[in-house]
């Protein structure tokens, strides 16, 4: 995973005047689906990519990036709260 | 999260990456380990702190509060295959218990290194009673395993 550049970006990594990647139908269709694939215990893991902190640089995080390991995913409320 | 950092040792022991989830950017969760959480843990945060602004992760897993536009305290253990094999979300006032989520991992560990020939009763820990299900258990859990001396 290589350091991604840290420019002038949108909180969520995109960076801010790229081309959006797909057409807005084609994007109601993948929220469709991504509503479908909801997380349920005994069913796989929906599989994600997401911009990260990791050990003093920017980069991104994929689920499937580690195959045959054991993955614990924590969700919190955000950073800087109190518990 | 400071708990999962500073405890961290204990989940590399047991062979499992951690990924934490906020709304937050990547750039504050870097000020926040800088800040705060490597004070707390003793060392700089070792696993990947993702950003998921949009929601759209919590979302999938069932977690994104709309309303707030913040997630709930979701926490899901994946095994190998990519499979959920347990989850476990609280509102935010309430934090985990670490120890709780370890004891799940070594007990669906076990599960799965005996291929499910032992499968792991209530309060079960590392070293107490597993269960061996098969024709001759069915009726006579009973007479082998006690919720009051076994749990």
């Amino acid at each position: 995973m290589a350091d991604q550049p840290v420019g002038c970006a949108h909180p969520i990594g995109a960076t801010v005047g790229t081309d959006p990647a797909e057409t807005n139908e084609q994007q109601t269709t993948k929220q469709k689906e991504k509503k479908m694939s909801l997380a349920r215990v005994g069913a796989k893991a929906p599989d994600f990519e997401a911009p990260a902190y990791y050990k003093g640089g920017f980069t991104s995080v994929k689920l499937s990036d580690f195959p045959g390991k054991w993955v614990v995913l924590c969700f919190y409320p955000g950073d800087f709260t109190f518990v | 999260m400071s708990a999962v950092a500073a405890n961290y040792n204990l989940l590399q022991d047991l062979g499992v990456e951690v990924i934490s989830m906020s709304v937050d950017s990547q750039f504050v969760h870097k000020v926040w380990n800088d800040n705060e959480l490597s004070k707390m843990a003793g060392h700089d945060v070792p696993f990947h702190m993702a950003s998921d602004g949009a929601g759209r992760v919590g979302t999938m897993y069932g977690v994104y509060n709309e309303d707030a536009g913040v997630e709930f305290r979701g926490r899901f253990i994946i095994d190998p295959d990519g499979v959920i094999q347990g989850m476990e979300v609280l509102t935010p006032p309430v934090g985990r218990k670490l120890e709780e989520t370890i004891r799940q991992i070594q007990a669906f560990q076990h599960v799965r290194a005996t291929k499910g020939a032992e499968v792991c009763p209530a309060g079960w820990e590392p070293g107490k009673k597993v269960l061996k299900p098969g024709p001759d258990l069915v009726g006579n859990v009973w007479k082998v395993w006690s919720p009051l001396t076994d749990h």
